[in-house]
């Protein structure tokens, strides 16, 4: 008998619920059977509540079984696991699982299908082949693709890619960087995680394109701290990548060099800040930089610089490999391509969708996420991380992309979804938004630094009673305050939690529902 | 100065200043290095630390203070990090801190009197689609209860 393939995903979600102690079950009770097996640790599909997820290849395609638990594989085997057995466990052909049969997936195509430290995986998977078109252009053709696809920054701010890269190009300077920002700290995100665990040649191509496009001989990737898993497969990707040539100092043979680092952060969520992040990368203290001058003229160490996202870099590959039309051939208006969305707290199918702009809210709250995990009817939904705004009912069937988002005074940010059931009190939400702020702020502005902590002081004198009208009104004061005065979106954007819960959800804050005003 | 060096550790830190030295920004990795090998940053590796680097004192401690993660106490023999972020506010996560710190026997950002173990709230962990979520030492776990926390307290030995 040949041997036949298993998948049991290493990404740290995976792990955290036993993916390790699966394979070793696995490695174990074949070898016990004399079965000839090869278990490959794969990223994740990205379908969390089915995690540990294990795959079979048969002839018929890899088929599912899911979550597995070690205790369950002498059953499995039992029932054939090794030729796609049925079990109640099993859940078909992994690609006909609707969750992942209704994406579209682009940048998370190889996501969990590869073994993410696989040169070869990789390159049989349609890797390097945009890296190697721009090794034969002019950087200028190369920024102009990425310029044509429309791509805008995945990291949040949504600031078009290609004007940035644009702008490096256009400055002389002896050394230039390229940085990606892998602070990740937004809760009910994990998509440039899984990136960077499960397909970080990805990345490594997509800053390399960068490098190019604009000149840049060094490449940094700032990582946080809480994601250990992603520093280290970060780092052995960087050194395999490198002694394969599509790094160092002629990347595919372009003549050009390109070499990349990793820098891992120390839990301050501020410095997912653009110009914090260059601070701490300097090794400083994460205060946020005022601008002018923009980091793409004067950035790290004084130099010009690309600062973008995992997921805005990763995107780059595929437009590169397919051209600026082909992605631009998906989302609508403004807001071009694909976004992975990632669906989070209290939902039944928690998990990774990668869909076009366009889907909205309602679609991924029950198509994909099957509703809450608790069964209680979904109240709010936080949208674009600590940052966004609590989104009600009345505003899931907007259709999402940038624009359509920011009419109503929301935010996609990097994508992030955390649902609450209707258990959830807004006030306490929306005081925890003015807590998390003040533990967090740098301290350079003093509508950040002091306003965080006057709005959770105002806010319990709220929900105590206390003067209630007059302390609404102080608070709405103090977050105009604190939007239009504060120097990042630290301070800036705080406000937005706190008073979209305000005003969707009165009752919590001991208010009377106002007459049913539009949005 | 309580909290002297002995020479052996005296050492490490000065070898691990010469290998980050020349490094641009080399401060945070540094920092880094030096908790690992020891377990936290103390105080009196922060002389040495901005000798090395040509920083004052008043720089580096900025630096070691500023970030969450650098410690400049000694952690407890295990650190428990419970997520507090939304996500894991969504499922539960309030209610499994307090539940810590009733089985654990110390508040959070406290270590245990007996230097056994150390308990953290940590923002995201980035387990979001299965949470709460919490690290114990360097291991991950997901789809916490209060009854896994127990059982995961009780695996720990942390004595009596």
């Amino acid at each position: 008998m040949s041997t036949i393939k298993l998948y049991v995903p290493r990404d740290a979600a995976a792990l955290a619920v036993g993916a390790d102690e699966v394979a070793a079950a696995l490695q174990a009770e074949c070898a016990q059977r004399g079965l000839a097996v090869e278990i490959v640790r794969n990223g994740s599909r990205g379908l969390f509540w089915l995690e540990p997820l294990v795959e079979v290849a048969t002839a018929a395609g890899r088929i599912a079984y899911g979550p597995v638990a070690p205790e369950d594989v002498p059953a499995l085997l039992d029932a054939g696991l090794l030729q796609g057995g049925a079990h109640a466990l099993s859940q078909g052909p992994t690609e006909q699982i609707p969750f992942l049969a209704k994406q579209e997936r682009l940048t998370f195509k190889r996501m969990g299908v590869t073994d993410p430290l696989s040169l070869a995986d990789y390159e049989a998977h349609e890797g390097w082949v945009g890296l190697r078109r721009a090794a034969t252009m002019e950087a200028a053709a190369v920024v102009q693709e990425v310029l044509g696809s429309g791509l805008r920054g995945r990291g949040g701010a949504a600031f078009p890619t290609g004007i940035k890269w644009k702008t490096v190009l256009g400055v002389t300077a002896a050394q230039k960087y390229v940085v990606c920002n892998a602070d990740e700290g937004d809760s009910g995100t994990y998509s440039d995680r899984m990136t960077m665990e499960g397909d970080p040649f990805m990345l490594i191509e997509g800053m390399a394109i960068a490098g190019l496009a604009v000149g840049a001989t060094r490449g940094f990737i700032y990582i946080r701290s809480e994601y250990p898993h992603a520093i280290a497969t970060m780092n052995e990707a960087i050194a395999r990548a490198t002694a394969a040539g599509f790094l160092g100092d002629n990347v595919c043979g372009s003549g050009m060099a390109f070499r990349l680092e990793v820098r891992k952060a120390a839990g301050s969520y501020v410095c997912g800040e653009e110009t914090a992040m260059l601070e701490s990368i300097e090794g400083k203290r994460g205060i946020v930089r005022a601008k002018p001058p923009l980091p793409a003229i004067e950035g790290l160490f004084g130099q010009p610089t690309v600062i973008n996202n995992v997921i805005s870099f990763a995107s780059v590959p595929i437009i590169l490999a397919r051209g600026a039309q082909f992605y631009k051939d998906h989302g609508m208006g403004r807001s071009t391509g694909t976004l992975p969305f990632q669906l989070a707290g209290n939902i039944l199918h928690g998990g990774l969708v990668e869909k076009a702009f366009g889907v909205t809210l309602r679609e991924l709250l029950y198509d994909f996420g099957g509703g809450s995990a608790s069964g209680r009817p979904i109240k709010a939904v936080q949208v674009g991380g600590p940052l966004g705004t609590y989104v009600p009912e009345s505003q899931w069937d907007i259709p999402i992309d940038y624009e359509a988002y920011a009419a109503v005074g929301a935010v996609v940010g990097h994508g992030g979804l955390v649902v609450h059931d209707d258990t959830a009190d807004m006030a306490q939400l929306a005081r925890y938004a003015m807590e998390f702020c003040a533990i967090e702020s740098c301290g350079k502005c003093t509508p950040c630094r002091i306003g965080s902590t006057r709005g959770v002081e105002v806010i319990d004198r709220i929900t105590r009673n206390q003067n209630r009208p007059q302390q609404v009104q102080l608070l709405r004061d103090l977050c105009d305050t604190m939007v239009n005065g504060s120097l990042c979106a630290m301070g800036g954007m705080t406000p937005f939690p706190v008073l979209s819960a305000l005003n969707h959800y009165p009752a919590d804050f001991g208010l009377a529902a106002p007459n049913q005003k539009a949005a | 100065m309580t909290d002297s060096l002995d020479p052996a550790r005296t050492q490490l830190v000065k070898d691990l200043v010469a290998r980050h030295q020349d490094q641009p920004g080399g401060l945070l990795p540094l920092l880094h290095a030096v908790q690992e090998a020891l377990g936290h940053v103390p105080a009196a590796a922060v002389p040495l630390v901005a000798q090395g680097l040509n920083l004052s004192r008043a720089e580096v401690h900025g630096v070691v203070t500023y970030y969450h993660f650098f410690r400049s106490e000694a952690p407890g023999r295990q650190v428990v990090q419970v997520c507090r972020a939304e996500s894991c506010q969504a499922c539960g996560a309030e209610a499994l801190l307090a539940h810590a710190e009733k089985v654990l026997g110390c508040k959070a950002h406290e270590t245990r009197a007996d230097g056994a173990v150390t308990l953290e709230p940590v923002y995201c962990l980035g387990l979001c689609a299965m949470s709460p979520a919490i690290m114990v030492g360097d291991k991950l776990h997901a789809r916490m209860t209060p009854g896994k926390l127990d059982r995961l307290a009780a695996q720990m030995e942390l004595g009596a």
